[in-house]
């Protein structure tokens, strides 16, 4: 788990490519090296801070590059999961189908949130964004005979190759590994750089024929499927999904992570996550006050270094580099 | 930004979260101690009630000055924070990390299966005194999951439909929260009171957390009814028992309530609009029986409030643990030894004041007392024993393999008689 | 819709009234969504409530719900959102950060058990309106909620301080470069939206109860009065509260199931479509 978070290669400056591939590939080297070293519980951790890693990233290519923070994301990560646990379990279809009809979904549901929310900005994208997904949490808690209401679903979803620990955190460390490529290739294609511009002045963009809406509603959709793919993860994981999975709090810590990491700098998602699920567990073991523990490093991060984890480090960086 | 920059952000973000590893590794210092894992709803809606889970466990402990069987016990405490995924991080944390022998807790029936299906896997016994959905020991029953203590939701609301019959009500409406508790509570009253010839005239599913019962309520008074079946928890009960009187319905209509209902997490906090509320349970904490008495004198004393259902509970499933482990010399690593013999362990000395065992199917039989809510000397309010059903199981009077080819209650199953 | 259900419509939204209408006056001149509003109601009901009990005055509960969680307000915006002026999203957040923490100090303090804050003798009962037996503390809330809005409007519209709150709320840059201090301004809308969740907690705590998730489901009631009504109007809000009061009233009676979408549904439309809601103004 430790060396996970140094994924945290600067993502923004173009400059840095020649040096970074090695990098990544120790870091990704040592990720794998991991279960080695460490209890089978905290591999189970390890997993978690990956795929929560990348619903954190996902919300960072809204909120990060285009400038608008979404508090809906954790009901279109837990709708993946829905879907896939309910597939399996109640469709019995295999892993790989049900995992293709849960980002599916996601992203449907992303698409959805996304029409209605692109004209919006600001905080009230934000309230948008949280009444939607409350509105999905209401679905997933009301329609029982299909999500099994409050009781939730149990599903034997994780392939019986992937049954260990260990073997299903190496599957998640190369998912999170294409993914987190492939997310940084897309804000660093033309289309992000537009994504960017979109955020930095958005009548300049229009004023220059840009589809602002257009845009705002791929970079919603695409954020959608990658969160999609953390939900389906998720569900082989737990086995097991609840309205819970849904909730406002699982979009807050989606959006916690992503702060606590540094918001735009994509990497610092795994390093946010790392940081509040060591935080957690750190936390209860000596103590119930978790909720107040997690209050208070908001308002702290908030205050003192809203830059986040890694923005933070790069900004003392820059200074001692004068 | 360039490698060097890269490398020292890394090294930096590796001391960050270094300093996380640390105190996992140091929790890791084994000793002999049996130990305990409990989980418990502490933060979230049912607070109140995961307090009282952990007190009625350290109650036990502290009696035995923590030991059992001649081994230390070491309690670990998970909050489940009234929420199905959090209860199975942590129990995958107190099995896994902290290498519990057993699991005992949780509150919320939904909490209950998340655990459940994670202990089918790694075969942890897992005990819930409080969790009451009918088919962990019925359809969904499985082995290492045992329901010490505790009981199924339906299994007082049977003798109640039977008590509500000798009252001589026919009519009767449900109101209860939407929820599995609430159907099956209800569903086992439905189906006793009109397999008897009574008729449930209307029932009130309302969303857990309703602040405001007076739509409900409206209708409620409309209705030509003997009495009301309230299935109530927590804010619930209280907000519906003060508006129950409030807009006037008390002294129109009696009401009937769920065990839950008249509490004493409810009933500490109200005043006279719970006076004479009756409700059925294998617990009284006003009841003339002297281990009983003695029992919520103790507890009184040492937590300033009368023992609710939540520390009783757990007290008691707690000493069924300790029962059982007495006699294996405390081996609590033999699992299926464990399992077994939890199973066939008879409980003397409950605070019930007598001696209760499991049946079958892993959930105990018990002598139901109807209860009234009275008002003791010192104006504070509890349940007294009207009248007593005994040896009710979870069956009622039904055979076992026929009462469960039945489906089990749910919104759209009621048990209700076809005439 | 029978008169019962008239009135648990009306009385639902005046309390509604009296904890978005302070929302809407920080959300509306300080251009901040304050999600510890909840937790502010809360808070404001727990102190009103021991206080009550403690010195069996209700009014004085009330006067020291309000006091406390104006206090609260004072330390809020002073001490923790003047870092993030400016900055909407991070003062969201921030807020939300403390509404994490003042819900677990109130569960620290007050424990889980649900309290219900004492009706003082005089509005015990019920007596006999439209032909229904009905609570006589719930038309109380009712009273109350009208008392509120007038004193609000007299506020708004006949007193210096209401004439810069609707400046601001239009235009803040223009009042302060017309040389008033809206810094205090500023401050004391927000201790005046503050107190008012304060005196909602109090008063909500004596018919609904209060217990650990309250503090949620009054911001989001809040979130969509505010939403519905529009930032910032007064007129708004009180529209709003009525809608959302009879909606979830109706709602809870005609489609139980559907609690949720019969509040968010329109809310989300709104926020989709004018985002302004029904009175709101642009600025």
């Amino acid at each position: 788990m430790t060396a996970v978070q140094g994924k945290s290669a600067p993502p923004r400056s173009a400059g840095m490519a020649r040096g970074a591939a090695p990098i990544a590939a120790i870091v990704v080297a040592a990720a794998a090296a991991l279960p080695l070293v460490l209890s089978s519980y905290q591999v189970g951790l390890a997993t978690e801070v990956l795929i929560f890693g990348i619903l954190a990233m996902s919300i960072d290519i809204l909120g990060g590059f285009a400038g608008r923070t979404s508090l809906g994301h954790g009901a279109i990560f837990g709708v993946s999961t829905y879907v896939v646990v309910y597939a399996t379990a109640q469709a019995g279809l295999p892993p790989a189908a049900a995992f293709a009809f849960g980002v599916l979904a996601a992203t449907l549901i992303a698409a959805i949130f996304a029409l209605l929310a692109v004209r919006t900005s600001g905080v009230y994208f934000l309230l948008l964004t949280l009444a939607l997904g409350m509105i999905v949490w209401g679905i997933c808690l009301r329609w029982t005979q299909v999500t099994g209401g409050e009781n939730g679903m149990r599903g034997d979803v994780r392939p019986a190759l992937l049954l260990t620990h260990s073997g299903f955190y190496w599957a998640v460390l190369a998912a999170a590994t294409i993914v987190s490529y492939a997310m940084w290739r897309f804000v660093r294609s033309p289309f992000g750089l537009t994504l960017r511009g979109i955020r930095d002045s958005e009548s300049r963009m229009r004023s220059l024929g840009y589809n602002v809406p257009l845009h705002l509603f791929i970079g919603f959709t695409v954020s959608g499927f990658f969160a999609g793919i953390a939900g389906a993860l998720y569900a082989m994981f737990n086995n097991f999904v609840s309205p819970s999975t849904v909730a406002l709090a699982q979009s807050v810590e989606g959006v916690l992570m992503m702060i606590a990491g540094g918001v735009g700098t994509l990497f610092g998602a795994f390093v946010g996550a790392a940081a509040i699920i060591a935080l957690e567990n750190l936390v209860s073991a000596y103590t119930e006050r978790w909720q107040m523990v997690l209050g208070i490093t908001f308002i702290l991060i908030m205050v003192f270094a809203p830059e986040g984890m890694i923005g933070k480090l790069r900004v003392i960086l820059a200074h001692k580099m004068r | 930004m360039d490698r060097r920059q890269f490398l020292k952000t890394t090294a930096a973000a590796l001391a960050t979260a270094g300093a996380g590893v640390a105190p996992w590794r140091a929790a890791r210092a084994q000793t002999d101690p049996i130990k305990i894992g409990l989980l418990a709803p502490l933060t979230g809606v049912v607070a109140s009630g995961g307090k009282e889970m952990v007190e009625g466990v350290q109650f036990y402990l502290d009696q035995v000055k923590n030991q059992i069987a001649g081994r230390k016990v070491e309690l670990v405490i998970e909050d489940d924070a009234s929420n199905p995924d959090t209860a199975l991080q942590k129990a995958r944390r107190l099995v896994e990390q902290a290498n519990c022998h057993m699991l005992i807790g949780d509150l919320l029936a939904n909490t209950g299966l998340a655990v459940t299906n994670y202990v089918k896997g790694t075969g942890t016994p897992y005990f819930i005194p409080i969790i009451a959905a009918d088919d962990l020991t019925q359809r969904a029953r499985i082995k290492n999951v045992i329901r010490i203590a505790g009981y199924s939701a339906s299994e007082f609301t049977h003798p109640l439909g039977d008590w509500a019959l000798k009252q001589g009500y026919k009519k009767i409406a449900t109101i209860s929260q939407d929820y599995t508790f609430g159907h099956e509570q209800c569903g086992g009253l439905a189906q006793v009171f009109t397999e008897g010839g009574g008729e449930i005239v209307q029932q009130f599913w309302h969303p857990l957390n309703t602040a405001d019962f007076s739509p409900y309520l409206g209708q409620l008074a409309d209705l030509k009814i003997d009495a009301i079946f309230a299935m109530e928890t927590g804010a619930d009960s209280t907000r519906f028992i003060q508006q129950y009187a409030g807009f006037g319905l008390k002294a129109q209509t009696p009401l009937l309530a769920s065990m839950n209902a008249t509490d004493q997490s409810v009933i500490r906090t109200l005043g006279e609009e719970c006076e004479g509320l009756i409700a059925p349970a294998h617990f009284a904490e006003g009841s003339d029986n002297p281990v009983t008495q003695k029992f919520v004198r103790d507890y009184e004393a040492k937590y300033g409030k009368i023992p609710s259902l939540y520390g009783f509970s757990m007290y008691s499933g707690v000493m069924w643990v300790a029962a059982a482990l007495e006699k294996m010399d405390g081996k609590v690593e033999d699992r299926e030894a464990f399992i077994d013999t939890v199973l066939k362990t008879e409980l003397d000395g409950s605070p019930l004041g007598k001696s209760v065992k499991l049946d079958a199917y892993g959930n105990p039989i018990y002598d139901v007392y109807i209860r009234k809510v009275v008002k003791r000397a010192d104006g504070k309010f509890w349940n007294v024993p009207l009248t007593t059903y005994p040896n009710v199981s979870q069956f009622w009077r039904y055979d076992p393999e026929a009462y469960m080819k039945q489906p089990p209650y749910s919104r759209t199953y009621q048990g209700i008689k076809k005439t | 819709m029978s008169s019962f259900q008239l009135l648990n419509g009306l009385t639902f939204a005046a309390l509604l009234f009296v904890v978005a209408s302070g929302f809407t006056l920080i959300f509306g001149l300080l251009r901040i969504v304050n999600l510890a509003h909840g937790a502010l109601y809360l808070f404001g009901g727990y102190v009103g409530y021991t206080i009550a009990t403690q010195s069996g005055s209700f009014v004085l509960g009330g006067i020291g719900s309000m006091a406390a969680i104006a206090a609260i307000g004072f330390v809020l915006d002073q001490g923790l959102l003047r870092f993030v002026r400016g900055n909407e999203l991070r003062q969201v957040l921030l807020t939300l950060g403390v509404a994490f923490v003042l819900k677990d100090l109130a569960l620290v303090i007050w424990g889980g058990d649900s309290f219900t804050v004492p009706i003082p003798p005089m509005l015990r009962g019920g007596m006999r309106v439209f032909g229904v037996f009905y609570p006589t503390y719930r038309l109380f809330v009712l009273l109350t909620g009208l008392v509120v809005f007038a004193a609000l409007w007299l506020l708004l519209n006949h007193t210096r301080l209401g004439a810069l709150i609707r400046a601001g709320v239009d235009d803040a840059e223009m009042v302060e470069a017309s040389g008033v201090n809206i810094r205090r301004v500023f401050l004391v809308t927000f201790l005046l939206g503050s107190a008012l969740a304060g005196l909602g907690g109090l008063m909500g705590g004596a018919f609904l109860s209060l217990y650990p998730s309250a503090d949620a489901e009054i911001l989001v009631f809040s979130l969509a009065v505010v939403i519905i009504g529009g930032r910032g109007s007064l007129i708004g809000v009180g529209v709003g509260s009525l809608l959302v009061g009879f909606l979830n009233t109706l709602g809870q009676v005609m489609f139980p199931e559907l609690a949720y979408f019969v509040i968010f549904g329109p809310m989300a439309v709104l926020l989709a479509f004018r985002p302004l809601g029904l009175f709101g103004r642009a600025t």
